[in-house]
């Protein structure tokens, strides 16, 4: 907790000899950052968006028994222009990533990712096939990741809690979507003869052009 | 490369020509025609040498290609069997060819007839191989996608296949996944265990042990900056006429235009109460993708559909984004390690999946399970039926624009029977239960008595209440009935199987047809409609799940009478070997047949896994039910056909 | 079939219904002050009740089924203050996925193979929680875990806790005990018939061999 925290604060303030350590963190912005943090962590809108077995049990977590809702999580989106969080719910296919990318790309700021089951985390139990990608994080940043095949509908509501927590612990003074400029947007990968991370593009060239011939 | 390979590419010239003079040795060697049955005998008869049957042989192979057609025919007309159930391939690497199995059924009932033919592979992992086989599609409709698979997955052509693409994969993918010489990335060895683990285990990622760092593989020279990526190429050719933009301008776009409405329009002519002259009224038709993420196509599944106006003229299907390459994992692993592998196609009822390939393979090994395991064993499996059903008529709902109540209604009681699993087996969903001769666990005394309370209580008083709640519901009525009719004989020629094509009054149902396990100690219906629409499929389930609570009660009644503990035909092992040879078995889950196709070379590993997924081949029907619909019923219809997206794409 | 809109009533009733029960059994629990309350998740998830099914997650919690299973875990001896695991690489082999990988302890002078492991690696990004490592362990030294709250962000942890090494996969039997009581129990009767049964065996050991001897001699006669 603490590292994340000193680091938001103004350097002046963190050598202060006059701050006593433990309310370096509360001088005034924070008091703003509680209020925009604490509405924001309670009024997240997943987005309606299933993958595979562990979207069964993020059904089932939205459904009665556990009731998304009584976190303020009410309601499910369709549209990821309607969507704060994203849960990479089950295996990720190399033919899903372009779409699963697009997606993200498309959500507006701020937005979350939480990779829900080991498949999403870096592959699970498919992780050796020919079609899984070993981890949405390898497209994505992830902010909040779930063990587990599938991870318990409890589970998934723990790593709520768990985003709650970081959300908490971010600051209007550093945020990523308050500064100026373009975007960052994610290149979408291209389904070549294999999944193509156009980020790796140079490097992906070098090394195919000095592989020898297939045996 | 080494010399059992050269030889029968090397007589693979002209296809069929050159193919009879290999395999007539074999036919000399061919068993007295008694052992075959009846039906084979007949087949061979009438078709002499095409026909074979070589020594150690599960089926007939048909050896001359050219007739493979017409041997169909004559199967599927003079002998019966109306329904193509299964259509895979095997590589046999070492012999030099590629056998192509087919499995066709009678909808009366009864097993299923065995197939085969056989092409050579060719050298080269990456180019297809050399001949082309007869596409079934004008003799079973319901073999597109299956040889589209097998295409996909061996690259065996198919001859006047109507839409010969990838299905699972994409366009320009980089070889032919199922074929033994390819290689995935993270590739370590061909059979588990991996001696990398044990006892020299020191722990690596997958990652670093590949040039790539990544699950990835590129042929020598590619260059991602100059690559032309078209993964859906061929998908909008024969949907272009009458598009605008996707047209290429040959066909005079107003007439394509209009030759389109008329066609909508005389589907739905009934009503047609018009007051403008279609002729007269140009309209544009548009392709809109449904899909990959939709909330209504029930996970990965793309449509692609062409409208006019909200009325769809065509309809294609993009499969696999959810491709999890369960055959090829499933060809490494051993026996054992493939039971919660299963678990994890149809996710909805994992347990019914395990009791398909448990069965399957004791059937190759020869084994039964104890009494009281049997009985576990249906328990579960109707448990899962009624669960699963719960599910698909919540979200058939759901599709239909009653958001959630009805879900939420059943997901509650979805839930309830997923604890009696979660503490029966250890788990909600991946129950991991059904071992080879038998099963993982007893049920205790508290178990059978929330059983019990959930079977003679909760969910009979539940599936009432459920009809109350929906089935006479005027504004269901009005959207489903009537909606997305097949009638019985496209549906069996589009081998639908499963609650849709009871809806069309063919009393279908493995349980019955072909029975497996115990289920011929219990009396049940095998309730039957004749709608053929999304409103008798749903009745077909709300009644089917009656029909499973009767055996539940049953079994459980029964269970008594067993001995508690007694739930494993011999020693529990790990190391399971298989007699060499080769099975087909299938079981009636709540979405279809589900079969698997399995062949043993009596090692630890079977050398090949296949599934036969009951959603994946019910949807070639889609188009035929959905074309001549709005668009909000195609969400209803896709919804009324229960697929998941881990069995289509497996 | 009646007048139009009936079946849409019929319907509306079992919401109402629904609405109703909600409330009703919240109150008949409230005002039950006779004998011992079920807690309240419990109850909610009887299959008698009617109402309101909702567990409110981090303050109540349903009761884990022992069978339960999520990560493995290794069980280590108190008594004898040794891992149970004795590397025999079972556990690996059955290992569908094979996240499992184990590192045998060797002796240092003779090579020879020491029943321990000297590491122990279980890759949870791989692991597909189905049991069979517990289920086939000759030595009941790993067992499934029922801590399912293993989410974590970055941040907080490095990600090279998905990978779970013998440190922190080894948990004493006293927690196996706790969470796996009935499992445990048949851990202690079998261990109970071992002894029993060495001790018998050393018993006979210590009688004259004759009577053995004896029969054999017969049944190779025969």
């Amino acid at each position: 907790m603490t590292e994340l925290n000193r680091a938001n604060m103004p350097e002046e303030l963190q050598n202060d000899p006059r701050v006593p350590p433990d309310l370096r963190n509360n001088v005034f912005i924070t008091t703003l950052d509680k209020l925009y943090n604490w509405g924001r962590k309670r009024s997240m809108w997943p987005m309606l968006f299933g993958l595979a077995c562990c979207a069964i049990e993020m059904i089932a977590t939205a459904a009665s028994r556990h009731d998304l809702a009584r976190f303020g999580w009410e309601l499910m989106r369709a549209s990821p222009r309607q969507a704060d969080l994203m849960i990479v719910s089950g295996t990720v296919t190399k033919k899903m990533v372009p779409q699963i990318v697009r997606l993200y790309n498309q959500m507006p700021e701020p937005r979350y990712v939480i990779a829900m089951g080991a498949c999403a985390t870096a592959g699970g139990p498919f992780k050796e096939g020919y079609n899984v990608v070993s981890g949405i994080d390898k497209f994505i940043p992830v902010d909040v990741y779930i063990t587990g095949c599938p991870p318990r509908p409890e589970a998934l509501l723990h790593s709520f809690i768990k985003l709650q927590e970081k959300i908490d612990k971010q600051s209007l003074r550093n945020v990523p979507w308050y500064r100026k400029g373009e975007d960052d947007v994610i290149p979408i990968p291209v389904l070549g003869p294999d999944l193509v991370d156009m980020r790796r593009a140079e490097e992906i060239k070098a090394a195919a052009a000095q592989a020898e011939p297939a045996a | 490369m080494s010399e059992e390979m050269t030889n029968p590419a090397a007589a693979a010239k002209p296809a069929a020509a050159a193919k009879p003079t290999p395999a007539k040795p074999a036919a000399q060697k061919a068993p007295p025609l008694a052992t075959l049955t009846p039906e084979l005998l007949q087949l061979q008869q009438h078709f002499g040498e095409a026909v074979i049957a070589p020594a150690p042989y599960v089926g007939v192979l048909v050896n001359d290609l050219g007739k493979l057609r017409e041997v169909m025919t004559y199967v599927r007309d003079q002998l019966g069997y109306d329904m193509l159930a299964n259509a895979t391939a095997v590589d046999y690497i070492k012999e030099g060819y590629i056998e192509v199995v087919y499995h066709p059924q009678r909808s009366r009932g009864g097993e299923p007839l065995t197939l085969k033919v056989r092409v050579p592979r060719g050298d080269d992992p990456v180019a297809p191989a050399p001949v082309a086989v007869p596409s079934l599609v004008p003799v079973y409709a319901g073999a597109e996608f299956q040889e589209r698979e097998i295409y996909d997955m061996f690259g065996v052509r198919f001859e006047g296949h109507p839409d010969l693409r990838r299905i699972l994969t994409w366009e320009g993918f980089y070889g032919w996944p199922l074929r033994k010489d390819w290689h995935e990335p993270y590739y370590e060895g061909d059979t588990k265990p991996f001696d990398s683990r044990w006892p020299g285990g020191h722990h690596q990622l997958a990652e670093e042990r590949v040039p790539w760092h990544d699950n990835v593989n590129y042929p020598p020279g590619f260059d991602p900056l100059n690559y032309q990526a078209n993964p859906d190429a061929g998908l909008y050719d024969t949907m272009r006429s009458g598009v605008p933009g996707l047209d290429d301008g040959s066909a005079s776009n107003g007439h394509a235009q209009v030759a389109g409405v008329g066609a909508a329009v005389s589907v739905l002519d009934r009503n047609s109460n018009l007051l403008v002259d279609e002729e007269e009224l140009r309209t544009d038709q548009i392709i809109v993708n449904m899909g990959p993420q939709h909330p209504s196509t029930h996970g990965v599944l793309r449509m692609v559909v062409k409208l006019d106006g909200e009325t769809v003229t065509d309809l294609k299907l993009v499969l696999g984004y959810l491709h999890r390459n369960h055959e090829k994992i499933g060809e490494r692993n051993t026996w054992l390690h493939n039971i919660p592998y299963t678990d994890r196609l149809d996710y909805i009822c994992g347990l019914a999946n395990e009791l398909g390939y448990v069965i399957t393979v004791e059937k190759m090994m020869g084994i039964k399970p104890p009494e009281r395991a049997e009985y576990l064993r249906v328990i579960m499996a109707e448990l899962t039926r009624i669960e699963s059903h719960f599910w698909a008529i919540g979200f058939l709902l759901n599709d239909l624009g009653a958001f959630y109540t009805p879900a939420l209604y059943f997901i509650t009681e979805r839930d309830l029977i997923l604890d009696l699993f979660e503490a029966v087996t250890g788990s909600r969903l991946m129950c991991n239960y059904m071992r080879f001769g038998g099963v993982s666990r007893d049920f205790t005394e508290d178990q059978i008595m929330r059983a019990r309370e959930l079977a003679f209580e909760r969910i009979p008083r539940k599936i009432d209440e459920l009809e109350q709640l929906l089935t006479d519901n005027e504004i269901i009525k009005a959207r489903t009935v009537g909606v997305g009719y097949l009638p019985a004989e496209r549906s069996i020629n589009y081998s639908l199987t499963g609650p849709c094509l009871r809806a069309a009054g063919v009393p279908y149902d493995i349980r019955r047809a072909d029975p497996y396990s115990i289920y011929d100690r219990f009396d049940f219906d095998i309730p039957v409609f004749y709608g053929a629409d999304v409103y008798d499929r749903y009745r077909v389930r709300v009644a089917e799940m009656r029909q499973s609570v009767r055996i539940v009660q049953q079994a459980l009644n029964q269970l008594d009478q067993t001995k508690p503990g007694d739930i494993q035909a011999g020693k529990k092992a790990y190391n399971h070997r298989v007699p060499a040879g080769q099975a087909y078995g299938r079981v009636e889950t709540p979405k279809g047949e589900l079969g698997f196709y399995l062949v043993s070379d009596g090692g630890q590993n079977p050398y090949r896994y296949h599934v036969r997924s009951s959603s994946f081949i019910n949807l070639n029907s889609l188009k035929e039910m959905v074309v001549g619909h709005k668009v909000a019923d195609a969400v209803v219809i896709l919804g009324s056909l229960d697929i998941v997206l881990g069995e289509v794409d497996r | 079939m009646g007048l139009l809109g009936t079946g849409i009533l019929k319907g509306l009733g079992v919401t109402l219904r629904h609405f109703i029960d909600t409330y009703a059994e919240d109150l008949k629990y409230m005002l039950n002050k006779s004998g011992v309350q079920q807690p309240r998740p419990l109850r909610r998830q009887s299959p008698k009740v009617r109402g309101l099914v909702t567990v409110e997650y981090p303050k109540e919690r349903l009761p884990l089924p022992e069978n339960f299973r999520y990560v493995p875990f290794l069980v280590y001896d108190t008594e004898k203050q040794d891992d149970k695991c004795t590397s025999c690489g079972i556990c690996a082999k059955v290992c569908p996925p094979q996240c499992i990988w184990i590192v045998r302890t060797e002796d240092p002078v003779t090579k020879r193979p020491i029943p321990q492991p000297k590491e122990f690696y279980i890759d949870t990004t791989i692991c597909m929680n189905c049991g069979y490592c517990a289920e086939f362990c000759p030595f009941d030294a790993i067992k499934m875990d029922h801590d399912y709250e293993l989410s974590y962000y970055p941040e907080q942890e490095p990600s090279a806790r998905l990978v779970h090494d013998k440190a922190r996969l080894t948990k004493p039997d006293t927690y196996h005990a706790s969470i796996h009581p009935t499992d445990w129990q048949r851990e202690l009767n079998e261990r109970a018939a071992e002894e029993a049964k060495k001790k018998a065996a050393a018993e006979a050991k210590a009688k004259p061999a004759v009577a053995g001897k004896h029969s054999e001699g017969n049944s190779a006669a025969q």
